[in-house]
């Protein structure tokens, strides 16, 4: 039978796709701290918390959606070959079915409840700042948590401004402006860190240690409007939100440059005051931390780091 | 066709009346409390309207086409006379207020006036059995306080807004601060006011068609006897009817915000921008499923006329839109998760949203069960019928990664949201829309179109809007963030590939007029039923277009048939 082939071959066709897909994906070259020019991935996970959201999403999500849209499309394929009118020019008259209605209220209730489970545990870890107790679930989502995180060490405050960032250090009470580079020139290509991409690159970044838990708090300058603090290797993203201190954290395991834009609209120039944040090694962050406390002035502490392009 | 339907169709046509008092000429429209007129002036209000907001987004995708700014210095130059940093400046801020403009006019002013002013007026007193609404003039000022509204959110594009430049630009959302202290100047407040009339306009509508399906229906035709499609506008009534109000309270705390003082949103007077978002969500999330919901009426009737087949289980994919229509009220904050709602909520909040994938699954399962066993023709409405299970399929599945606050931490404002709700409206509405649009256009019309220029309209369409959206997926997920003027250069691909896209949909649109205009030339009689047998809903007993006034006598419908 012609449709039979068709529907095999239809078939083998949609099982060597889906063997690919998370090949495809995974077989993706993707830079650390910023995205790569045509990613159709999420960004390279640094922390434990974009670990679980980078396996959640890859895993159950992609998995789920991926095969009830091809099994959606199979339906309306075979639909199409098998009940057009050349090949059935009599309709049938059923307009019932109940053991298949039931089916098909109760799978899906069963599919969203195996999404659940590891949806709650990741979202209570990115909602619980680490105590030094509490395990993380990391990469392995259905688990009931491995990954050990240090208690938060240092507290950082990130102020949303029209249109910069203030990074404060709050154990030290020292905060600077961090602005994009570029704007003189209007259109961000030529700016003094050649080697840093534009609309990304800014001229103070927020300086952290490596393999150290950092207190985040965000918020907005009063009589501003809302901004949103976003660093998508970090696995974080929240609202800066003028009289309101919003809290999160992370504990980036990679030393290197790490980008971010704000993602709440706020004004004329929401696309121009990025998010830089350079993790540094524990000796780098605490000769850069000496000299800021000595000197209260980046400029002359941050010259301490080893100089980027 | 059932006896039900034969007897209906009698007595359609030996009572059409021939009213000697039908107003001609301007009267006929200004003045007009006729369903049908009403609907007919209603569908081009929104053609107009879509035209508008088609064109704003092609500005913002020629901008997006390269990185860098490539239009808008321009466009502001031209209209501020400015030059240099200073007309870069006012071309952001004019991007933001495309793009705030945009969304506010498809959304107020081409879906809602397409499904629930023009097709819910239209058909669903023809679907149940009425003569006309309940409530005629009711119906006639719903309609003109529109292109009120219209005019008065045009309006704001040329007053002052943020200091300098002109227009609302803080999002189709309206946040304060933004929306307050963020843009001083009067624009925000004309637009303030176009909601409100807008509103009122909607709320009347509602009121006049919920009352309309609740008493005016034929004899013999109980409410679970009535078409999917009346079913779609009574719910979708009762959502504008318990949402619109909530945005008009919410709208009006921000004007006197603004202007009298008040602190509801200002946290220096201790108020809370958080309870601004809280009480638009309230309504924001409903009207996304009045968007879709009319649709859903629509596309159930044409599976089933193509088919040739009645909808398969009726029962439940009334009760699911009323399911859906619901827990629509109890999901909104799931656009707020990362404002720093506590975790409680934050649980709750998934849970819920989640709940809404099985009715939708429901839906989505019966209309392809319509199908099986069917004996379908694949004419035009269908094909956008067929177009439309398959593109909201994909724009819900991605709703259902939205839900998890987990996953939603990394794409939230990013284009993966841009991507899912154009998904759902812009490939979901909108083609429910044209299916309605090409499967009633001879009743309306009494005109058939060209089925090669139809066939030719989707298939630019689809490829287009295919193009345009699902590279947004990519951008997305590599963390571009939404309403962004200008990006880091590794977003340059997708989104260069998603403005080809909206070149080959401006063509669809092309193709659209033209088979539009072709159609009225040609003028190639349609009859009163095009669709054969499967076409079992009372307004194909009647002629083609109906008489100005229909079922003088009223239509019964037997007991043994349903919808």
């Amino acid at each position: 039978m012609v449709t039979g082939q068709f529907l095999r071959k239809l078939g083998a066709a949609a099982t060597a796709t889906l063997a690919l897909m998370p090949a495809f994906a995974s077989a993706q070259e993707i830079g650390k701290g910023h995205p790569e020019p045509g990613q159709f991935h999420l960004q390279q996970s640094v922390t434990p918390i974009m670990d679980s959201i980078v396996a959640f999403h890859d895993g159950p999500l992609m998995w789920t959606i991926t095969l009830i849209v091809l099994f959606v499309l199979a339906l309306l394929v075979v639909v199409v070959v098998r009940f057009n009118a050349k090949s059935n020019p009599v309709p049938a008259r059923f307009t019932h079915n109940t053991a298949i209605e039931v089916i098909w209220t109760v799978v899906p209730i069963v599919i969203l409840i195996i999404i659940a489970v590891p949806s709650f545990g990741v979202l209570s870890d990115q909602m619980t700042v680490p105590d030094g107790e509490r395990r993380y679930l990391g990469e392995n989502i259905f688990s009931f948590g491995e990954v050990e995180v240090p208690a938060a060490e240092m507290t950082v405050k990130a102020t949303g401004e029209q249109w910069y960032w203030t990074y404060e250090y709050v154990d030290q009470g020292i905060y600077f402006d961090s602005n994009i580079l570029g704007t003189a020139l209007g259109n961000y290509t030529d700016h003094e860190k050649p080697g840093q991409p534009r609309l990304l690159a800014v001229d103070n970044e927020l300086v952290v240690p490596v393999n150290t838990t950092v207190r985040l708090q965000v918020t907005a300058s009063p009589g501003g409007v809302i901004h949103a603090f976003a660093v998508p290797s970090f696995g974080v993203k929240i609202d800066a939100v003028p009289g309101r201190l919003n809290e999160t954290w992370f504990n980036s395991r990679e030393t290197g440059m790490f980008y971010g834009q704000c993602s709440e609209l706020c004004g004329k120039d929401h696309a121009y005051m990025p998010i830089a944040v350079r993790v540094v090694t524990a000796e780098e962050y605490q000769a850069f931390i000496t000299a800021l406390e000595e000197s209260r002035d980046y400029a002359s502490a941050v010259a301490v780091l080893p100089a980027i392009q | 066709m059932s006896e039900a339907h034969l007897e209906a169709h009698a007595t359609g046509h030996d009572h059409v009346t021939h009213d000697h008092h039908t107003p001609t000429g301007w009267r006929r429209w200004l003045f007009s409390t006729n369903h049908k007129d009403i609907g007919i002036m209603y569908l081009v209000f929104a053609i107009i309207a879509g035209i508008v907001g088609g064109l704003l987004s092609g500005f913002m995708r020629m901008e997006l086409q390269e990185p860098g700014i490539q239009i808008f210095h321009g466009l502001a130059s031209m209209v501020y006379g400015l030059d240099g940093a200073a007309s870069l400046d006012a071309g952001k801020q004019m991007f933001n207020v495309f793009t705030t403009a945009h969304a506010l006019i498809m959304v107020f002013f081409m879906v809602m006036p397409a499904t629930m002013g023009g097709f819910a007026n239209y058909f669903a007193p023809l679907m149940i059995g009425a003569p006309d609404t309940a409530f005629p003039r009711i119906n006639n000022i719903a309609f003109w306080l529109l292109p009120v509204a219209f005019i008065l959110l045009l309006m704001s594009l040329f007053f002052e807004g943020a200091p300098g430049s002109t227009g609302f630009g803080g999002g189709w959302t309206v946040y304060p601060p933004l929306s307050t202290m963020g843009h001083p100047g009067p624009a925000m407040d004309f637009a303030i006011l176009s909601l409100h009339v807008a509103g009122v306009s909607s709320i009347l509508g509602a009121i006049n068609l919920i009352t309309t399906i609740l008493n005016m229906r034929a004899p013999g035709m109980t409410i679970h006897k009535m078409p999917l499609f009346a079913w779609s506008v009574l719910v979708t009534g009762f959502l504008l009817l318990l949402a619109l109000p909530v945005l008009a309270g919410a709208i009006t705390m921000l004007l006197t915000d603004r202007n009298f003082g008040t602190q509801f949103f200002a946290p220096e007077g201790g108020g809370d921008p958080i309870l601004f978002q809280h009480l638009f969500w309230f309504f924001g999330h409903p009207e996304v499923y009045i968007m879709i919901l009319p649709g859903f009426g629509i596309v159930s009737h044409i599976v089933a006329t193509f088919s040739r087949k009645p909808v398969f289980g009726y029962m439940a994919m009334a009760y699911a839109m009323v399911a859906i229509g619901f827990v629509g009220f109890v999901v909104w904050a799931h656009h707020m998760y990362t404002t720093g709602l506590s975790l409680d909520v934050q649980r709750y909040f998934v849970a819920a949203t989640m709940v809404i994938a099985v009715p939708t699954g429901v839906k989505i399962f019966s209309w392809i069960a319509t199908m099986w066993g069917g004996s379908i023709t694949f004419r035009i409405p269908m094909l956008w019928a067929i177009g439309f299970i398959f593109l909201f399929t994909v724009g819900g599945v991605t709703g259902v990664v939205l839900a998890n606050a987990a996953a939603d931490r990394a794409l939230h404002d990013t284009y993966y949201v841009v991507a899912h709700f154009h998904y759902v409206l812009s490939l979901g509405a909108v083609f429910s829309i044209f299916a309605g649009w090409y499967y009633w256009y001879p009743k309306m019309f009494g005109y058939m179109y060209s089925e090669f220029l139809g066939k030719l309209h989707f298939w630019t369409m689809f490829i287009g809007v295919n193009l345009i959206f699902f590279p947004q997926h990519f951008l997305g997920l590599a963390g571009m963030p939404r309403r962004y003027i200008d990006y880091p250069d590794a977003f340059t691909l997708w989104n260069r590939v998603s403005s080809i896209g909206y070149y080959v949909t401006f063509v669809a649109m092309v193709i659209f007029f033209y088979a539009t205009w072709e159609a009225s030339r040609k003028k190639r009689p349609a009859g009163d039923n095009p669709w054969g047998d499967g076409a079992t809903t009372l307004e194909w007993t009647l002629s083609s277009p109906p008489p100005f006034h229909q079922f003088s006598t009223l239509p019964k419908i037997d007991s043994k048939n349903a919808h």
